[in-house]
């Protein structure tokens, strides 16, 4: 079986500039939204209590929610996880130091009032502090990434025309990704974290396919025009990115389905990201390092032959 | 043919027994188990009569297992099920049982015997997948620097008066030109600079001194050095580190986990804790004792009225009563010089019998010849950080709760043993298993605890093994049916990388983390990718019109750079990640990096050999089934 029977003859080089238009939205949608609406980090980042609980039936949220205030929490959130019996707390930081399991016991006994067969399924309690630092250490890990995966395509693609696209390309993906979080509202944890660094470090193995078929093709015929070499490359590997990707995707999908709450923010990290990944190694990469110029002369530099050098003094 | 070489079949297939066998273990899963210890000081062990007498117990409470081991002393009770488990933790909290075992949930990898003897062994399960509790404490180095100052002030003040030079005031400052904490002697006369300045660095020669010899208030300035307070410090964390390990070994969990994190922070796993109240409690309790003679020239009354207690004591109020007592600053005994302690019921109440180090015996010695008749008192101390609001802020505060719990007379000289009364019965014998575990160098303050309840983490294992089976089923199908005999071979490796991948983990010890599972599933769509590569370059190879064999060599070696490659950054971003993340990431982290490797092998070298089985070696290649 094969979806792409002949290799496909599609102009995508032509219709850059609009894609680059989507892209331009996409990346301004999701600064100005992390700006507006910010990111709605989980206690791993901002430090605070969650405390969840399991029901022996269906939970009533208000009621929940009723009892908690009455108990003299402030700002109890109260949502369903997993299953309709399973009900998260999520209440403000205590300050720096932190008693998880009296809160989560105290919850527990104030909910069992609504069902003497409640438990506790899982209590968490984070500083202020160590939230603080785990961000900062995010950050920091986000940086470093870049920076390493930016000296790397550097080095490996000795030219900037390159190594800008690829780098623009990764910087692009996780800016969306984390818009994505911001728009919707989605819970951003430190798995979300971890999946978002994964896809940057994933967003380069699409570019890096289709620019070794650049080079590749440039290497066949250095007097082609160049926007003709990069259309042929990405048709020449086009089966390869949509099957890898939808492969990647349905497994992660599987993780989406099947993970549960704790896996939430992980696999739709990596889900967006995926779908991102692909079009961005297409139309950013390759299309910047079009735009900026990019010449057979850039992948294989002229060398001087022998026998100029001989002549050297 | 062939130039194929080898050594390749023999790599491939060593390689693939190894991990067979490596990864063999985690087939066989885990029961869900108790352990159970018999309490007391010394840990007797358990033997054949106890195993016995925890049977029958069982068995009275109508509680059904699967069997019963003894293990290094313990005895590992496995169940058939949870509930059974979790009904068997009820009876062996009960009332009269409590006292008599300590017991731990735990889950008993059901590996044969003969694996165990080879060594292999499952992988860990993270708190997130069996359940258990993080707890993470912050160790609070500037009260253990205030701690240093505070006893280096006593040394100067003992020392100097023992010199016999006279000072006007020993005082803890904030240093003018360095704006650093200090400790500054004032002397009653200019003379005697040069003397007292050998005193202090006879206390301590890393001291940093300034002499200021202003005739009106001769002093000298003795401050704290940087390099003094790392040193403190790495000490205390040390020191907290060890003590935190005997004070959790007491209290019989099983597998606990204990590291250091960060500059300053002690990491502490209770593996099936569900309820970590009371542990919190028993491993931060900064719980000490203090002995010190009581001032009887003063009136406690008196100096408590006047809310200012005479030079040289210190006011304390008394547990019982509520009484001032006047006791004398100077310190004869404390907490760290206890090297063993036990609790002993008697008929005046219960009591702590303790057993000082020498330093401490010699002390006490001397002080108990030299005070014969005069009282001596003990005073509980306790330090607590508590959150008030200020100004609508919260703050932290540290508190020290001291109270006297015992003052008596001293009736003869006695120097490293000696018996402590004045406790409550439930305190006694905590207090003599703290004493016992050692002191905490400085005080540790809780800042992260996570709990994870046995059923949630095992619904994380079953989601996680759920989207595994899922995610590779769809995989496989899509794999089989798009690329047909090479499709199956894809399956085979990615299988084979799967295992390697399992092998690799439970060699290191890896500890397996619900993001793990994750990082697993995601190297499983990762690695269709190399394959992909593979066969879409024998695809177009073949379509050019290259003889099938050509086309599998060229698509191999062609696609090489471009999975190389595209490879190398993801292991990039695996290795930032590890470098950054701690617990269930870092668990991600490294199932990712690990990942890429076997999937590079496997896909490279792996699939290269099986397809070579299957074609190569034939005379004449039709065509590929691709």
């Amino acid at each position: 079986m094969e979806f792409f029977k002949k290799v496909p003859t599609l102009h995508f080089m032509r219709l850059r500039h609009r894609w680059y238009g989507l892209s331009a939205l996409l990346v301004l949608a999701s600064v100005a939204s992390i700006a507006v609406h910010g990111l709605h980090l989980s206690i791993d980042f901002t430090g605070g209590v969650e405390v969840e609980v399991g029901f022996t039936k269906p939970a009533n949220l208000e009621q929940v929610r009723q009892i908690l205030i009455a108990q003299g929490f402030k700002e109890p959130q109260v949502q369903i996880v997993d299953t309709v019996r399973d009900v998260l707390v999520r209440l403000p930081p205590q300050g720096e130091t932190v008693t998880g399991a009296e809160v989560g016991n105290h919850i527990k006994t104030a909910l069992s009032t609504l069902d003497p067969d409640v438990k506790l399924r899982r209590a968490d309690s984070v500083g202020s502090q160590v939230g603080r630092e785990l961000a900062n250490n995010g950050a920091l890990a986000l940086l470093f990434t870049f920076l390493l995966i930016g000296l790397y395509v550097s080095i490996r693609f000795h030219t900037y025309r390159l190594g800008v696209g690829a780098t623009v390309a990764a910087m692009h993906n996780p800016i969306v990704v984390i818009g994505f979080f911001s728009v919707t509202g989605l819970t951003f944890d430190l798995p979300a974290l971890a999946a978002v660094l994964a896809v940057i470090g994933h967003s380069l193995n699409d570019t890096v396919v289709v620019f070794d078929r650049i080079r590749e093709n440039f290497e066949k015929s250095r007097r082609a025009p160049p926007l003709d070499l990069i259309d042929a490359a990405i048709n020449q590997t086009l089966s390869r990115t949509v099957i890898t990707s939808g492969a990647t995707f349905v497994v992660v999908l599987m993780l989406f389905v099947f993970g549960g709450e704790a896996l939430r923010g992980f696999s739709v990290a990596l889900l967006v990201g995926i779908v991102v990944v692909t079009y961005s190694s297409i139309y950013v990469a390759s299309s910047l390092a079009l735009d900026l110029g990019l010449t057979g002369n850039d992948l294989f530099p002229v060398r001087k032959t022998a026998d100029e050098l001989d002549k050297m003094p | 043919m062939t130039d194929f070489p080898r050594w390749r079949y023999w790599l491939v297939g060593g390689l693939t027994l190894l991990g067979l066998l490596l990864a063999l273990p985690n087939v066989f899963g885990e029961d869900p188990a108790l352990q159970v210890a018999l309490a007391g000081r010394d840990k007797p062990a358990c033997t054949a009569a106890c195993a016995k007498g925890i049977e029958d117990l069982l068995h009275a409470k109508g509680v059904s297992f699967a069997s019963a081991a003894l293990q290094n002393g313990n005895l590992l009770i496995r169940f058939a099920s949870r509930t059974e488990q979790l009904r068997a933790k009820d009876v062996f909290e009960g009332e009269g049982v409590k006292d008599q075992y300590n017991h731990a949930l735990t889950n008993a990898p059901r590996t044969p015997a003969w694996m165990q003897w080879l060594g292999l062994k499952p992988m860990k399960l993270g708190l997130d997948l069996r359940g258990g509790s993080l707890l993470v404490f912050q160790v609070d180095i500037p009260g253990a620097v205030k701690q240093l100052e505070g006893s280096i002030e006593q040394d100067l003040r003992r020392s100097l008066r023992e010199a016999k030079i006279q000072y006007t005031d020993i005082v803890p400052i904030k240093d003018a030109v360095t704006q650093q904490d200090a400790i500054r002697v004032t002397l009653r006369d200019a003379k005697s600079i040069d003397d007292a300045r050998k005193v202090i660095e006879k206390v301590n020669s890393k001291l940093e001194i300034r002499v200021d010899e202003n005739p009106a208030a001769p002093s000298i300035t003795a401050r704290v050095t940087e390099q003094m307070v790392r040193e403190r410090s790495d000490y205390a964390i040390d020191q907290n580190l060890t003590t935190l390990r005997n004070r959790i070994n007491e209290l019989g969990v099983s597998e606990p986990q204990i590291q250091r994190q960060g500059r300053d922070r002690i990491a502490v796993q209770l593996p099936g804790v569900d309820d970590p109240t009371d542990a919190k409690r028993r491993i931060g309790s900064t719980a000490s004792l203090e002995v010190h003679l009581v001032d009887e020239i003063n009136n406690p009354a008196e100096a408590q009225a006047r809310g200012v207690a005479p030079l040289g004591s210190k006011l304390y109020l008394r547990r019982d009563n509520g009484g001032p007592v006047l006791l004398k600053r100077e310190i004869i005994a404390t907490g760290d010089q206890f090297v063993d302690a036990s609790f002993e019921m008697r008929q005046e109440g219960p009591a702590v019998n303790v057993k000082l180090d020498n330093r401490g015996g010699r002390r006490m010695g001397e002080t108990t010849r030299a005070n014969l008749g005069h009282r001596m008192a003990v005073v509980y101390v306790e330090k607590l950080r508590e959150e008030k609001i200020v100004d609508g802020q919260k703050v932290s505060v540290d508190r020290t709760k001291e109270e006297v719990i015992s003052d008596a007379t001293i009736q003869g000289v006695f120097s490293n043993n000696f018996q402590i009364t004045g406790l409550g019965a439930a305190e006694a014998p905590e207090l003599a298993k703290l004493l016992r575990a050692g002191a905490l160098a400085a005080p540790l303050y809780l800042v992260e605890e996570r709990t994870i309840g046995p059923s949630l983490g095992e619904d994380n294992i079953r989601r996680g093994m759920n989207a595994m089976i899922f995610g590779m089923l769809t995989i496989f199908i899509f794999m089989a049916i798009y690329y047909r005999v090479f499709g199956l071979v894809a399956n085979l490796v990615l299988l084979s990388n799967v295992v390697l991948l399992t092998a690799f983990l439970s060699a290191i010890n890896a500890v397996l983390s619900l993001p793990g599972i994750g990082g697993i599933v995601l190297t499983v769509g990762m690695a269709v990718d190399a394959n992909i590569l593979i066969y879409e370059r024998i695809r177009e190879e073949l379509r050019n019109g290259v003889s099938p064999r050509a086309a599998i060599d060229k698509g191999f070696d062609r696609a090489f750079t471009a999975i190389a490659d595209s490879n190398v950054t993801t292991l990039i971003a695996g290795v930032v990640l590890w470098a950054f993340g701690s617990g269930p990431v870092r668990g991600f982290a490294v199932v990712l990096t690990l990942g890429i490797l076997t999937s590079l092998f496997t896909a490279i070298i792996g699939s290269r050999v099986v397809i070579h089985l299957i074609y190569t070696r034939r005379r004449e290649i039709a065509r590929l089934s691709i």
